[in-house]
Formats: structure tokens, sequence, C-alpha cells
């Protein structure tokens, strides 16, 4: 049972410090940045390690092929600005990075639309379907500073190309300090038979909450935190399916091109049960601190709660 | 190839076919057993639709078998339409998008750098090329890391997919545009001229303390008469009897 410590953090503090203790363990990592090392904590490393990390200026499409270029050279590169902006390499990445399957490594902050303030532009809702198009792009997004470490960690140790979304709000603490991250393997962060609670980033901790309410009234729910969006760990989404009978996906994304919508394309072939989508539905966002924008577009502990209800009552 | 596969783009192979002759076997230390050895020079080609001028370069060198030239844009082959980095052994890079080239052969110099290889690294790319924003975000970044041992070469033909260039897009003047952004240029060099490029790629391979560029001035479809600075053969094989008289030219050309 995961209990959630206070000691909130963002999981975009943990680029900057994670990729200083990776090279000063003598790891190759070499970074490149594109204006926004500030913000994403890149910058850190700029400090400790000025002669490998690379200023690009505000151009994301050039940083996105010199990375590859680099990374050819046999170091883990790591590149960073803002999701909505990594979109803005698409054909970069595609051509530059993940045909070749180059170990580059882009770890994106402000995902989803808990970026609040800077409004609409600011907000990704479609970097998680825009990078899981990508064949062979690992595409990861932490559910708390601890996991984040661990998985910048295992992206500068893991051959191949990166999408990790990091975001800007600090948010609450899930795991213990040191706790690993298996790539490509769901974790269970609460046993229940009932139904399941997929979910990432900031809303694991909102699928938790959910759970702990439903418990109190009858539901036992199952949660997953699926920080690996692909690979897609379909033995455990199988596994949910068949021994609790229902499913929840809840994200901070478009619900159309989301996890969920991955989910029930690998259960359409396999085992189909009543299905439940807490996201964004066929919108852009607003401004507003981030927990405003998350309560104006459904994206609460509540709404996972009213939503794992309907797919319990829908089993047979 | 072009003619055995159908399809594929003759013309601006055939305008960098001098410039890369002489870089590959005059310039650019390789070592075809070696395709991986760490301290190559690096050939990055970004006009990634000149995939044949490549490859049959590869072949001649002795990294493919000449006859695996044949497979060209085939099913199964190794040889796609455009490039992909290493397939077969020796290409650097993939290619196809535009604009991409520089900016991967930058991180390749500025990688080289930081691990104190000896490589130099050569981009090719072509004057339609220069349309893309990507390239001259790429300019700019070269510039600014004082990325000497990066040599742009622009293989400068005057034609682009639907039209000459200068009606597509005014893109000069290139040198000074350049110059302006910090890079040392070699420009009207005639890329059909042997000697002249071996000298201008010597030049740019001996700059130091900034980028270098070469523009070239070349001939599309160079070589074969109904070809030269014919729009039609940007992206068009020949037919049987213009194979037959294109083959026949290229060979007089040789023999000359």
């Amino acid at each position: 049972m995961t209990t959630i410590a206070p000691a909130p953090a963002a999981t975009r503090e943990a680029l900057g410090p994670t990729l200083i203790r990776l090279r000063q363990e003598g790891e190759d990592i070499v970074v490149f940045d594109a204006d926004l090392g500030k913000s994403t904590s890149a910058r850190l490393f700029a400090a400790e390690f000025p002669e490998r990390f690379f200023t690009f200026g505000i151009a994301e499409q050039n940083m996105v092929s010199a990375a590859a270029g680099a990374a050819t050279l046999g170091s883990a590169v790591f590149i960073s600005t803002f999701s909505v902006f990594a979109e803005h390499a698409f054909d970069q990445l595609r051509m530059s990075v993940v045909q070749p399957k180059l170990n580059v490594n882009f770890v994106a902050s402000h995902g989803g639309v808990s970026a609040g303030e800077d409004g609409a532009s600011a907000q990704s809702v479609e970097d998680i379907a825009v990078m899981s198009s990508l064949v062979h792009c690992n595409v990861i997004v932490p559910a708390d500073v601890v996991e984040a470490a661990a998985v910048v960690e295992v992206a500068a140790k893991t051959p191949g190309p990166f999408y990790v979304r990091t975001a800007r709000p600090k948010t609450a603490v899930l795991y213990p300090d040191g706790a690993r991250f298996v790539l490509g393997k769901a974790d269970q962060m609460r046993d229940g038979g009932d139904v399941t609670i997929i979910a990432y980033g900031l809303m694991v901790e909102r699928a938790i909450r959910a759970a702990e309410e439903l418990a109190a009234g009858g539901i036992d729910a199952r949660v997953l935190n699926m920080a690996t969006i692909r690979p897609l760990d379909v033995d455990a989404l199988e596994a949910a399916a068949r021994e609790t009978g229902a499913i929840v996906v809840a994200e901070e994304h478009l619900v159309h091109s989301g996890l969920g919508a991955m989910c029930a394309q690998a259960l359409a072939t396999r085992n189909l049960v009543p299905m439940e989508f807490v996201g964004v539905e066929n919108r852009y966002g607003e401004s507003g601190t981030w927990s405003e924008v998350l309560e104006i577009m459904g994206l609460t502990s509540d709404a996972v709660v009213a939503a794992t209800k309907r797919a319990v009552a829908r089993k047979s | 190839m072009v003619y055995e596969a159908k399809s594929g783009h003759p013309g601006g192979s055939l305008s960098a076919t001098d410039i890369l002759t002489v870089l590959y076997s005059k310039v650019l230390r390789h070592d075809p057993r070696r395709p991986d050895w760490p301290e190559r020079d690096r050939f990055v080609m970004s006009k990634g639709h000149c995939t044949p001028v490549q490859y049959a370069l590869l072949a001649e060198l002795g990294y493919i078998p000449i006859e695996e030239l044949d497979t060209f844009r085939r099913a199964g082959t190794r040889l796609q339409g455009h490039s992909v980095l290493g397939k077969p052994p020796g290409v650097e890079n993939s290619a196809g998008s535009l604009g991409m080239g520089l900016s991967f052969g930058l991180g390749i110099a500025l990688g080289a750098r930081l691990h104190d290889l000896d490589s130099d690294v050569y981009v090719l790319m072509g004057d339609g090329e220069q349309n893309e924003g990507q390239v001259w975000e790429a300019v700019m970044a070269a510039a600014h890391h004082k990325t000497d041992r990066l040599v742009a070469l622009i293989d400068r033909n005057g034609i682009q997919n639907d039209d000459f260039t200068k009606n597509v897009m005014v893109t000069e003047p290139l040198d000074e545009k350049y110059r302006a952004f910090g890079w040392e240029v070699r420009s009207d060099v005639d890329g059909h001229d042997l000697a002249a490029v071996e000298q201008a790629l010597t030049w740019g391979r001996d700059v130091r303390g900034a980028p270098a560029c070469i523009i070239f001035d070349t001939v599309k479809g160079k070589g074969v008469s109904f070809m030269e600075n014919n729009l039609a053969f940007h992206g068009a094989p020949p037919s049987d009897e213009q194979f037959e008289q294109a083959m026949a030219e290229l060979a007089d050309g040789e023999a000359s």
C-alpha cells in the first residue's frame, strides 16, 4: 500500500541533479539545451560540466538532429525543453533519432495541462499521442520526483530513444528514496479485485486517493502506475482485465489518442472488459493555477471515483 | 541504378558526382574494411535523395559489391531510395527529409571535439535545401560554437523539384549569408573541375576557429546532354533510349 508523503517536488526537478550524478559516476552524458534549461533543471548540469553542455538557442529542430549526430559517437545525449516545443521537432525525432535508434533522450517538462497559467498554447494534451506514434521510441511519464530520477538513469543506460514527460507543479512524493524504475513494467501501487485504475504522471496520486475513497464505499480498486506508456505492459493490462474485470484509465492527455485508447486497442484482441476513461475531452486548456486547470478539465480524484463506479456498474 | 529501379533522382546525383568522387578518394580519411573506425572522417549526405552517387562510390571503394547496386530501391535491398544510417555500412546518417544533415554533422563535430577524436565532418546539401529553416538554425549554432572541422558543401546546381531555385525561393547571396553568420566561405568553386574541388575541400578541412562552407557551382544532370540543366530529371528515371544515350555519353566523358 502506497502512502502519499508530503514534501512535494516537481518531476522536472529530477533531471539536472540526476545527470550530474550519472556523469560523476562516469557515464558519457552530453546535454543539449534550447534556452529553457533553468525551467527543465538541465542547466544545473552546465555548472558542473560546462564542456558537456551545449546551448542551441530557441531552435528545437537543430537541437534534435544535432543530438542524433552526437549520439553516433556513443554518448547518452539528453535534450530538453517544454513538451509542446518537443512536438515542434517531430520529423527530426522521427528521421534523425528514432529511425536509426540513437541514444537521444528527450526529457520534456511542463507536460500536460498542469503547465497552468501559460494557457492553451503551453499545455501539451497531445504529446503522448505524438511520441507514441514513433516506432520503438520509449515513452515514459514518471509519477513523482523519485521515479523521475530513476527514469532518467534508465534512459541514460538504455540504448535507443526516450521521450520522458515531466511536469511543472510540485506534486506529492509517492516513492521512497532510491526506488527503482523498471522499463516496460506497470507498478502496482495498490492491490484490489473489483476494478483496476491505470494512471500515469500526477494522475497516479489522484488514482490512489480515488481508490482510498472507493474502498470506504466497498469497491476494492487496484491501482497501476503505467509510467511506461511505450512499450506498453500488455501482461499487466491483461492480468488486470482478467482478475478485476473492469478498467479505468486516467490521464492528463486527450482521451481519444492517449494511453486509454492504447489500452483499449490492446485489450480488444485479448479480453475486452468494461472500460472508462478520465482525461481531456476533445478540447484545449486555458489559463489558471495548475490545480484550477485540472479541475476545469475534469482531471480530479472525484472524476476518477465517478468513472470507476460506472465501470464497476457495467460489469456483468 | 535509377534506370534499373525505374525511379529516383539522377540530376542531383550527377551534379554532386565530381565533388564526392574527389572527397572520397582524396580527402576523406576512411577505411572500407573498418566502417566503424572511431577516428574516421564523416561524410553526411543531407540531400538524401542523391543516394545513387553515394552508393556507387561506396561500391567502387569496396564497402559493398558492385552487383548490389542493381538492388537499389528494390524490395529487400539495403540500398533504399533515401539514406538510412548504417545501410550499407559507410552511410553515416538517415536522410530524405531535407534540412537535417547540417545539424546532424554539427552534432558529430561537437561530439568529436568533446571526445578528442581526430575527425573531420563534411556535409553535402543542395541549394534548394537552403530553403529549410533548420539549415539556418544549424548555421547559427555551428558558428556560435566555433565548430571547425565541420565543412558544409553546397551543390549549387540551380534546380529544385518544381523549378529553377531562383523561381521557387531566392536563396542568394548564399556566400554573404554564410559569412554574416560567422562562417569561412569559398564560393563560385567549379564543382566539375577536379583540381579546384580538391583544393577547396582541403582549404575547408584546414579552417580553424570557425566552420567552413564551400559553394560549388554545378550542373544538374552533368555529363548527360539531355539531362543537363533539365528540370525533368530532378526526380525521374530515363527512358530505355535515354538510358543508352546517357551511358554512352558518360563513357565518352570518362574516356576523355
